[in-house]
Formats: C-alpha cells, structure tokens, sequence
C-alpha cells in the first residue's frame, strides 16, 4: 500500500486566492477534489458557510495562497547508501514541508541509480514517501564516465531523465553517443556543466575572494565551456539538454542564444545562486558556503534573476544536497560541497524574487510548477480539472527562522541557517491527501547530530 | 551574515588570561592592550595593535640579548604547537619564543595524511584542550583552519600559516624589521617579487604593510598573480625592471616552490630565474638604507644570487632573529600582556 493512503482525504479547499499557472488562473477560489484524489474544479468562492463535504476534509485557506505541488527536478536523497545523510523518505517529507509534492532524484547514490534494479529500489522506497519521487538514472556505467549506461532498461523501469550529476560527462564523444541514444526515448540528459582540468581542486568561484583567502577557485569559464560545448552537441544531435544549477553570467547568455537558435536545451537555477555570494566565505570560512557550482558574485546574480524572469532559465530547483553534519564542521577545503534546500526555497525566492520585484506571485508558482514539470514531461505541477490534487497552501505573510530545529530533512547544512524567511506552507496535498499539515508537524523530525557550534 | 552566535564568546580568552596574569589585569585596561582575540591574520589587524606588537617586540629583543634570555609572564600556561605542515624554523621559532616566556609547551605534529583521514581537526584540538591547555598555534595546509579552531573552541588561536591565505607572524617580523631599521614604514616603497598566488607570506605582508601606510608593489608572472591585488591599491608589475625603475626601499624575493615548474605556472625554473631573479644589478635599485629580505628557506642562484643574499643590504638573519621577537610579542599580548612601557614591571 501507498504510505500517503493513511493520510486524510480533503475534499475541499476552501476561500484561498488560487494560483495555476497553467490555466491562468489567479483568483479567490474554491477547489474541489473529488474522492478519487483528483482535482475536480475550480470554482470562485461563494463566500460564507459552506456546505460539508462528506467525509472528507475542509481546508480554510482564507488569506493563503493555493498552488499546484512544487516541482522539483535536482534533488539528492542520498538513498541507497548514505541513509545517515537523508532518505528517500526523509527528502520526500522535507519537501512537502517545503512545497514540494514532486521530486526528481540524482543517481549520485552509492551503488548509483545506473540500472532498472536500482531505479526500481528507489521507486519502491518512494511508496512510503509522502510525496512523489522519480528516479533520474545516470548517463553512464556506475556514473564512471566510460561507457553508456543502459538507458533504455532505466526508461522502463520509470527514469524520468538523466544524468552524472555531480561530475560531468568529461567526454565529449561519449556525451554525443548518449544524446543520440536517449534522443530515441525522448528523454532529457541534464548536464553539470564542468571541466575537470579548470576546476582541479577548486572549492569557491574564482575571484577577488577566492585569491584573497588562498583557496582555489572554479572559474566561471570551467561551467561556460561544457555548456558551449553541450549546446554544440546538442545543436548537432537535436538531443534534449537540460542544464542543470546555472550560476554564471555567461552560462545565461549561452542559454538564451541556444534558445534563440532553436536548440532543445533548457536549464536551472538554485534559490542560493539566486541570492548568495561568493564574498561570504571570507567572513569565516564557512563549509556551508561550499557549493558547486560555486556561489558566484552580484553580476551573476542579477543575470540568473532576469534569465529566470525572461524565461532564458525555465525553472528554479533547489539542488537539495544534503550532508552529514560532521562532514562540514571543519576546514573548508576538505568539506563536500552541497547543501540542502527544500525547505528554504520558496522563502529564499519570496525574498530575492517577489520582494524585489522581479517576479510576481503567479511567475514565481510558474518557476516551481508548471515550468519544470514541462522540462521533463510531468503530470504534475497543475490544478487543471482531472489532473492529481498535488496542491500546496501557502501563508505568504508568515515568517519563520531557519534553524538546526525547524529543518525537518535529516541533514542541516543550510548556509539560511538563522535567516529569517517569509512563506510558510500550511498543508501539502498529494492526490488529494493532506500529507503534509504545519499545525501537525511543527516538531523536528528524524535524528541529527549537528550541533550548535 | 550566517549565524553570528555561531562565534566563540570573545570574553571567555580574555578571562582565563586575566586568571593567568593577575598583576598585570589589575592595571588600567585601558591602556596598551590589543583589540584582536587572536592571530589569525594581518588582514583587519588596525594600526594600533601593529605599532604595539612591534613596540612590545622591541622590548623582547633587548631580553634576547641578556644572559638569561628567559621571562616569566606565560609561566603556568601551555601553549600546543599544532602543525599539520611540515616547517622547521616557524615551529622552532615559535617554541623558542613560547619558552623564553616561561610557557609549558606541547608539540604535535600530525602527518599530512591525517589531515585527510582520521580524527577531525576539532576532535583533535578538543582532545588538547581537555588536558587544560590555553594557546594554540597551528599551521595547516587549509585556508581558515585557525578560524574554524576560534568557533569550535575557547583557546587563544595563533596562525602560524593557513594554506596559502596567511601567515601573520611572518608578515609581523617582516615589517618589524623595516619598522627597526627606518623608524618608520609610511612612505615607503616595499616590492615583494615571485610567486604572489600561492604566498601566505605575501598576503601577510601586504595588508600589514597597507595598514601602516607603506606603499606596495609587487611582481611576478602573470600565472602567479592573484586577482584581489588589482582591487587594494597596490602596484601589480609582471616586469621586474619596470616595478624596480620607480627605486624601492624594500625587495622582499619569496621563495619559488620548484613543484610550480611541473605543474603548468612556469616553463623552467632558468626562465623564471632569469625574469624574476634579484641578482646584484637589481638590487642596484635599492634607495639608500634600503633592504633585501627572504622569508627563507632560500633557493640560492634561483629567486635570489648568493652575493645579493649575503650583501651588506642583506637582512635575512635578521628576520630570523626579530621573529623570535615578535612571536615573544605576538604570545605576550594575545595572553592579556599589555603595552611595553609595562613590560619591565611585569616581568
């Protein structure tokens, strides 16, 4: 059985200003569900008393913001073998306090998610996750970068992408066969865009900082030049390329060429590439700044913001990377780079999008929603008539203040930690089951060994 | 902008200090002592605690020169050199400076592997500090490890070389030594030559230097050069004649580490010699009471010839010596020693 079936049924939620990119709509409204878990109407409030809707649940949501489920498509939820980092469980219920109802997992695990038994392993696990995963297999064999994976077996077994993530496909040739073979099944390769020999035992951008404190820097020419170099194969091949976490000027402007040239190539961007910057590592060398692509500087920052705002970049996913506390409580250079973000992406591009006016209300939901379900072909990500009741409320007035104890994710390296944020979800609903509900679930969950430092 | 209560309490290594010297923390705390808790940089140290390093060293040095070379303010205290890079004469110095104050001192030295596997840093220095030690001086191969020691613990923490980020005491004795001889660094012309991208010596000297009103240049390949020097007001030369033409009170030559031959910043140690090298016809450029200084260990023939090392402008045993000094100076202060005039009555 499916864990979220013990959850409750709502059948109605009530009075919210409705939000669907996807039909336009934005409006106070009612949604109707109906028993099946299915988004059954949406209808403008009556206002006042409303009827009971049997025996399924009301949600008030008078003064909140009602949305299809976030999408997600860069997650990495460490299962199988890193359980004591975060789990396919864990991941999928950090989400959902987060927004987000729809996961797409990295294959950077241990074994990685490389062949149909493991993508089915992760599929199975999902089954007692509170919301939905879908597994992104790796590109090549074991993710070794030698030989191509068995694509097609993953495809049946339910991968919805993939990937190398975490490095990228170093081989120019064998980045061109695995476009032309996934190009059969129509599914998208995700490239993080990378050259190893520019980015050889970098941990920061490479910069005034980076020089300043003497540790060793990525270029932003070392992700520009896989991605110049991908938009050529891809041009070539007429191969899905997405790009995944954006971070450089340059790299937008290489998008937004590609696009403009007609090339299958979409991309990314994480909410910290939206907001940090590469100069807060001088404060104190904080591992939880640590993170690659690596944080980058203001101009960067304003170019992902108007990519994301003119569509050059199609959505915003968090690129959740969790690790385990002990692990980046010490020197910067030896720490993994990563950090989480499920839970902290909607306040994060509440601030650096809304409150700055680069987005409205209904653009920001389009980044998490309908845009990055369209980049791999989801169901998900909408409110239309028959399609599953993943629906998030929103109290977009409320703050609340990130800390070891209100992360739920079983890791805590957030660089937000004490960052006040705004937005809160009230209630998470996927197929139409309230999996998700702020008043029921305010306790930290899971075990952690992070300490206040 | 992370967490600011994620920073060690900085009252608690100025209490156990104060414990340690009672006759001097009864004094005017007003008067002569340091701002920074620790050494961790020359980066942001003000002038003043510059001036009453080097006015405190000067005191120091005249204790180097008596029969008994030993003082006894840090008696009872011990200090842990912790040094995860291989170094001879930083931990030799600093040992020597830690006894000639009267320190307990416990040496660890931990190889280059174990940084990488085993016990973590904070476990490690945890561990120390349990058997009640108060004063740290580490040197490691990781930009920040002095850093991350003053949030994970309560010792006083001295850098004694993080990676290539900085090495406080060698950039204190450099400017020490040109503070002694001219009385006065503001003004002056200061060239620091090679490699200044992989240098914590460099960085050291450079914001310490700015920081007391010196003017600085520097000059090496472009391969060598990091980007932030473009940004603090210091002339960047990649032609040693050029940055030598406008004269210079100081040259400092840092050493070539010969690895950078193979792995792609220089084409052949000859070539560099031959561009970078001071040799008697550069040195030629020095302005009357001018200076040549090496951090050491030198590369003779290489970044420096043997008759400018060893020529009258020469200075180089001199920084071994003032770094004896300086470190006494740097220990004193950071343990809640207080400003020179009050040395004689302390000790």
């Amino acid at each position: 059985m499916i864990a979220r079936e013990a959850y409750r049924s709502v059948g109605l939620i009530a009075g919210g200003r409705v939000i669907d990119p996807a039909s336009g709509f934005d409006g106070i409204a009612d949604v109707h569900i109906d028993e099946h878990g299915h988004i059954q109407r949406i209808e403008k409030s009556p206002g006042g008393h409303r009827a009971d809707s049997g025996p399924q649940a009301v949600i008030d949501a008078t003064g909140k913001i009602v949305a299809p489920g976030f999408v997600d498509l860069h997650v990495h939820l460490r299962e199988p073998g890193r359980e004591d980092e975060e789990t396919v469980a864990s991941g999928s219920a950090a989400g959902v306090k987060g927004g987000f109802t729809t996961l797409c997992c990295m294959p950077n695990t241990e074994p990685a998610i490389a062949d149909q038994e493991t993508v089915r392993f992760v599929l199975d696990r999902a089954l007692s996750a509170p919301g939905r995963v879908h597994p992104i297999g790796a590109i090549t064999r074991d993710r070794e970068g030698k030989a191509l994976a068995q694509i097609a077996d993953m495809v049946e077994a339910g991968a919805v992408a993939f990937s190398d993530d975490g490095a990228p496909v170093a081989s120019a040739g064998l980045m061109r066969r695995a476009m032309q073979y996934a190009q059969m099944f129509d599914v998208a390769l995700i490239e993080h865009c990378e050259v190893a020999e520019l980015s050889a035992g970098g941990v920061m951008h490479e910069g005034v900082t980076s020089s300043k404190l003497g540790l060793r820097g990525i270029p932003a020419a070392s992700e520009e030049i896989c991605l110049m170099r991908d938009v050529a194969l891809a041009r070539e091949t007429g191969a899905h390329l997405h790009a995944a976490h954006l971070s450089t000027r340059g790299s937008v402007e290489i998008v937004r060429r590609a696009k403009a040239e007609g090339v299958r190539v979409t991309a990314e961007v994480t909410p910290h590439h939206l907001t940090l910057t590469d100069d807060l590592i001088a404060k104190d060398f904080d591992p939880l700044l640590k993170v690659n692509p690596p944080l980058r500087t203001l101009a960067d920052i304003d170019a992902l913001r108007e990519g994301l705002r003119d569509g050059t970049i199609d959505c915003i996913a968090s690129d959740h990377a969790p690790h385990a506390w002990q692990e980046k409580d010490g020197e910067f250079d030896l720490a993994p780079f990563g950090m989480v973000g499920l839970e902290t992406a909607l306040g994060v591009c509440i601030k650096a999008l809304v409150e700055t006016h680069i987005l409205d209300w209904p653009q920001l939901i389009d980044c998490l929603t309908r845009r990055p379900a369209r980049v791999f072909d989801l169901a998900s990500g909408t409110l239309t008539a028959g399609a599953a009741a993943d629906v998030v409320v929103i109290d977009p007035k409320a703050m609340w203040t990130v800390s070891l104890e209100t992360l739920t994710s079983k890791s805590k390296n957030s660089p937000f930690l004490d960052w006040e944020l705004p937005g809160v979800v009230t209630a998470a609903l996927v197929d139409g089951r309230l999996v998700y509900n702020s008043n029921g679930s305010r306790h930290a969950t899971g075990s952690t060994n992070a300490k206040r430092r | 902008m992370v967490v600011s209560d994620r920073q060690k309490p900085a009252a608690s290594a100025v209490s156990h200090a104060e414990q340690a010297l009672p006759e001097l923390a009864a004094q005017d705390a007003s008067s002569g002592r340091l701002r920074i808790k620790h050494l961790l940089g020359l980066e942001g140290v003000c002038r003043e605690d510059l001036e009453l390093i080097f006015a405190t060293s000067r005191s120091f040095k005249d204790v180097l020169d008596r029969p008994i070379k030993k003082v006894p303010p840090l008696r009872g205290q011990t200090v842990v050199n912790l040094f995860y890079e291989p170094s001879t004469r930083t931990r030799i110095s600093f040992e020597l400076a830690e006894k000639r104050l009267s320190a307990d001192v416990v040496n660890f030295t931990a190889s280059a592997s174990s940084v990488t596997k085993g016990e973590s840093l904070r476990d490690t220095v945890k561990n120390i500090l349990a058997m009640k030690t108060e004063v740290v001086v580490i040197r490691h191969p990781c930009p920040g490890a002095p850093h991350f020691l003053t949030r994970a613990t309560d010792a006083i923490i001295l850098n004694a070389g993080d990676g290539a980020h900085e090495h406080p005491t060698q950039g204190l004795l450099d400017i020490y030594t040109m503070w002694e001889r001219w009385g006065e660094v503001a003004g002056k012309r200061v060239l620091i030559v090679g490699d200044i991208l992989h240098s914590r010596v460099a960085r050291s000297n450079i914001w310490g230097l700015l920081t007391m009103g010196a003017k600085v240049a520097v000059c090496g390949p472009a391969t060598l050069m990091p980007h932030f020097v473009y940004h603090i007001g210091v002339e960047v030369f990649t032609d040693l004649d050029k940055a030598l033409a406008g004269g210079a009170d100081a040259i400092n030559c840092l050493r070539i580490q010969r690895e950078r031959q193979s792995s792609d910043f220089l084409p052949s140690m000859r070539e560099y010699s031959r561009l970078y090298g001071i040799d008697a016809r550069r040195a030629a450029n020095l302005r009357p009471g001018g200076l040549i200084m090496h951090p050491g260990p030198m590369n003779r023939g290489v970044e420096i010839t043997s008759d400018v090392a060893d020529g009258a402008s020469s200075v180089i045993l001199d920084q071994v010596t003032n770094g004896l000094a300086v470190r006494m100076a740097a220990l004193y202060l950071l343990c809640g020693g207080q400003a020179p005039e009050r040395v004689e009555e302390g000790l």
